[in-house]
């Protein structure tokens, strides 16, 4: 009797602690914080923080355009955040709730606006490249010492691609990646819309898809760090958060990124607030804790992956500022390109064609 | 009045759970897709919702379909991964069944709950489980190549057979159950008559037993094909990226393309895939019952 009671009073706690808590409910990407920032939002808040996490922007589109998502802040990247404001998916920000703003970096933001012109609905998180990590002691044996770990001949060429299929590939799976990358191979305009143009990378990425062993976004972290595979391409702070799980794991393994020379995508994901969302005031709280230089550095120094935070830069450790896979220096910024998103007629001719290069149908 | 409530319940039901939702479905693969919450036009309003929707209906969805072959392949794919997996539940189902119906009386609870007892535990976890079964370093390997029966590891996650394994798995019960059912209502007398009249055992199981369980076999059948079908966790877990079923090519449609109109489109035609043998079933069976009485 006396435990039944003591059920009964701890469930009654329960509820009403969920009843009247404010609550945020983020979703971000995987792999993408450090945990202590968000028991650190609660303390300082005192809201209740849901953190839910996914691995493909596709995913989250999907769940802006049907609405009700029931999140408070989203994290798309800068082209398919363009395409969701266009639909109406978020709301505009209220500037006064986000004193931490002036942090703010300018030559993120001035890159941003083609995205969010006046960045009106999104607040940078991170950005990064999209390149090639490589388990330096395995493509060595595979290839000799000068393999092309900075080209992309690395993954394109079938020649390559034969030799370390046994040591394993991974490609991200999400065409908005690999087809420009494709075409930058090609030596073509990245961020072409021309479906000849774009054509031409089907017959690139066949070529060297029997030697690619899978197919997906976020397992490469884990398979890079434990050797498991040698090449992965993938998004740069991804494959330098292997590099330091390895190290930490001292099992042998030494990971290196590299922005391919041919040209790297450079992307942005940005914070925005779905126009449904239930709790706007506790998200604008969680954009402004976000925005604080102190947080935006510790979330960089875990995840390596560059801030549009300028303020957080003094605060960023030596081997994150001073890293040029991460803070891209004056040489490497050129080889940079940026895309934008694909109309809905392209964008069905581009998920054809990788279910095609994919799937062999 | 009573005739009319015992009617009209059914019927509810019916109109309620699936003639409704089919409706919305199928009005969505006639609309058009758009840049919007929702992703499609025209959106459900009254009225103006309608007039708009007659007034630019057309079928571009369903003849985008005939269009590119990989609808009608995954179509296929799926029509022959469903129809395996029903053939080999059936081979590994009806002898669990039998045995359980032919098991001592006592024994047959605790036989039915070692049957029942997986589902406590999540569907997806199981499914999970089987990766690391049958992934390159799993047990099965590990097994086998301790045994020395091969010196290799087999290929066997990511693979078609990873698929089968996985849906003959998680579909058994609904075979086994209505088998057994029908198995068990069956009068042991009438074998032994088989028997007595000269039959061989195997003659009799044939002759008696496996017609007097044909409706168990078929609504086991019916049970494993029709989700079967329609898999989409399975063969995205355990099957590789060469594995083609409708399943996947709706969730493609749905998270890649957001093209909600076309994903209706395709889960429209699926639903007439399978509701043509179900009804051509149904009529097969009144007319035998008709033809009995």
């Amino acid at each position: 009797m006396k435990i039944q009671t003591l059920t009964l009073t701890a469930v009654l706690a329960f509820a009403s602690a969920t009843a009247f808590a404010e609550e945020v409910r983020v979703y971000n990407w995987s792999d993408y914080i450090d945990e202590e920032l968000l028991t650190k939002f609660q303390e300082e808040t005192g809201i209740d923080l849901i953190y839910d996490v996914f691995d493909s922007n596709e995913v989250l589109e999907t769940k802006m355009l049907a609405g009700g998502s029931g999140y408070d802040v989203v994290v798309p990247s800068g082209t398919f955040l363009s395409r969701q404001i266009v639909a109406g998916a978020f709301q505009k920000l209220d500037m006064s709730k986000l004193p931490n703003a002036v942090n703010l970096w300018d030559v993120i933001k001035d890159r941003t606006e083609q995205y969010d012109p006046d960045n009106a609905y999104s607040i940078n998180y991170m950005w990064g490249t999209t390149g090639i990590g490589v388990n330096v002691g395995k493509v060595a044996a595979a290839l000799g010492d000068d393999a092309p770990i900075d080209s992309l001949a690395l993954i394109f060429d079938p020649a390559n691609m034969e030799k370390l299929a046994d040591c394993g590939v991974y490609f991200l799976d999400a065409p908005t990646e690999m087809i420009p990358a494709a075409l930058a191979y090609l030596g073509e305009d990245p961020d072409s819309k021309d479906p000849e143009v774009i054509a031409k990378t089907e017959a690139v990425l066949t070529a060297v898809r029997p030697y690619v062993q899978k197919f997906n976004s976020s397992e490469y972290i884990n398979a890079l760090a434990n050797g498991d595979i040698c090449v992965a391409f993938g998004w740069s702070g991804d494959i330098l958060q292997a590099r330091d799980r390895a190290d930490e794991a001292e099992n042998g393994v030494e990971i290196a990124y590299n922005a391919p020379k041919e040209g790297a995508l450079m992307w942005f994901d940005q914070m925005a607030i779905p126009v449904d969302a239930p709790n706007p005031d506790g998200a604008h709280k969680f954009l402004n804790f976000i925005l604080d230089a102190a947080n935006m550095a510790a979330a960089s120094n875990y995840v390596y992956y560059a801030n549009g935070n300028l303020a957080s830069q003094p605060m960023l450790e030596e081997d994150v500022i001073n890293d040029p896979a991460i803070y891209p220096n004056a040489d490497t910024i050129k080889n940079l390109y940026t895309t934008t998103s694909y109309d809905v007629k392209t964008q069905r001719k581009v998920t054809r064609l990788w279910t095609k290069i994919k799937s062999g149908t | 009045m009573r005739r009319f409530v015992l009617i009209a319940v059914p019927y509810a039901w019916l109109v309620a759970l699936f003639l409704v939702p089919f409706l919305i479905v199928l009005k969505i693969s006639l609309s058009d897709t758009a840049l919007a919450i929702p992703p499609y036009v025209p959106k459900f309003e009254w009225a103006e919702g309608i007039m708009a929707f007659l007034r630019q209906l057309d079928f571009e969805n369903f003849i985008f379909l005939t269009e590119d072959n990989l609808y009608w392949k995954a179509y296929l794919s799926s029509l022959q991964i469903a129809t395996i997996s029903t053939i080999l539940t059936l081979m590994v189902g009806y002898p669990i069944a039998y045995g359980m119906a032919r098991a001592p009386a006592e024994w047959r609870p605790t036989l039915m709950m070692l049957i029942i007892l997986p589902f406590w535990t999540s569907f997806l976890i199981r499914v999970y489980a089987w990766m690391g079964i049958l992934s390159q370093e799993g047990f099965l390997n590990q097994f086998l190549l301790w045994t020395g029966i091969i010196n290799e590891p087999l290929t066997i996650i990511n693979t078609n057979t990873a698929v089968y394994i996985g849906i003959v798995y998680t579909y058994l019960p609904f075979m086994i159950l209505p088998i057994y059912a029908a198995l068990d209502r069956m009068d042991g007398s009438l074998i032994e008559a088989a028997e007595d009249l000269g039959c061989s055992r195997l003659m009799a199981f044939w002759l008696v037993t496996i017609p007097l369980s044909k409706n168990g076999i078929i609504a086991g059948s019916f049970l494993v094909f029709i989700p079967a079908l329609g898999e989409f966790v399975i063969p995205s877990l355990l099957g590789g990226s060469r594995t083609l079923m409708i399943g996947k090519v709706l969730w493609e449609e749905f998270f890649s393309n957001r093209d909600w109109p076309v994903a209706s489109a395709v889960a429209v035609i699926l639903l007439l895939i399978l509701v043509v043998p179900i009804v051509l079933f149904q009529r097969n069976q009144q007319k035998q019952a008709e033809a009995e009485s």
